[in-house]
């Protein structure tokens, strides 16, 4: 059965999705992903969509879903690499991809994850401190 | 309206669904769509033909070129023989959802696309036209 690699860089999952996804592909990645977080301690998730031609709102979803449970396992989820005409008919399509953080491309994704993850470190010390 | 090429897809497993999205995808840049344009009907295409599959247990695509005497334009027509849509106004509400989605495929599809239509009848089937031209 197909499957999307996912690597690991330090702290991070790195997951660089390059066919066009059908559904259970969608599904499956949701599950290897959320497993992987958990058996190697990740604390962030970035998923490169910059190959993807179309973003539907099941593959949206999904996206939403992974970055929610993600966040339940103590991990930051940024979605980079998004093709322009994708962004523009995603809005009109009426999907917001609120839960998910976005960033211009995988540099700035690593970058806005070091951030979220040092920050998240940063305040529970302060509320230890406090 | 004049149809100049009519060709028929499968819409009947999750792998039809992709399979729709590439077919649609390479009828639209035949016709010289903008990348924005391309991408909004498979958008659509790829939203009815889930409900196509999901919901109106399997059906057809077809897609047709068409000619209206000034421009050119790309009409997909997904019929279905499934249990139909009682109440076609509820199902056309943003957000109102009767599967695992998230309601946005009837109501973001015609937005996507610059003409819809939608007939059914329960217990006989659905049929969605969409349509964007050059």
């Amino acid at each position: 059965m197909e499957q999307i690699p996912i690597l690991r860089i330090g702290r991070c999952l790195l997951v660089t999705i390059q066919v066009d996804m059908h559904d259970r592909l969608a599904m499956a990645l949701q599950d290897d992903l959320t497993e992987k977080i958990v058996a190697t301690r990740a604390r962030g998730v970035l998923i490169d969509i910059s190959a993807l031609e179309v973003v539907d709102s099941f593959i949206g979803r999904t996206l939403n879903n992974i970055a929610a449970m993600a966040r339940v396992l103590d991990a930051q989820t940024v979605v980079v690499g998004m093709r322009p005409a994708v962004a523009i008919t995603l809005v009109e399509l009426g999907l917001s991809l609120s839960g998910v953080k976005t960033a211009l491309d995988v540099d700035k994704g690593m970058a806005l994850i070091s951030r979220l993850i040092d920050g998240s470190v940063a305040s529970a010390d302060a509320r230890r401190e406090g | 309206m004049r149809v100049e090429k009519d060709e028929l897809v499968p819409c009947r497993t999750a792998d039809d669904i992709v399979r729709v999205r590439k077919e649609v995808r390479a009828r639209t840049v035949a016709l010289g769509f903008t990348l924005v344009d391309q991408t909004k009907l498979v958008t659509a295409a790829s939203e009815i033909a889930r409900n196509t599959v999901e919901h109106g247990g399997g059906g057809i695509v077809r897609l047709q070129v068409v000619n209206d005497g000034v421009r050119n334009g790309l009409r997909l027509v997904f019929e279905d023989r499934g249990p139909g849509i009682r109440d076609i106004a509820l199902a056309m509400s943003d957000r109102y959802s009767t599967g695992t989605g998230l309601g946005l495929g009837l109501s973001g599809a015609k937005r996507l696309s610059q003409d819809f239509s939608i007939d059914s009848k329960p217990g006989e089937g659905t049929t969605v036209v969409l349509g964007r031209w050059k």
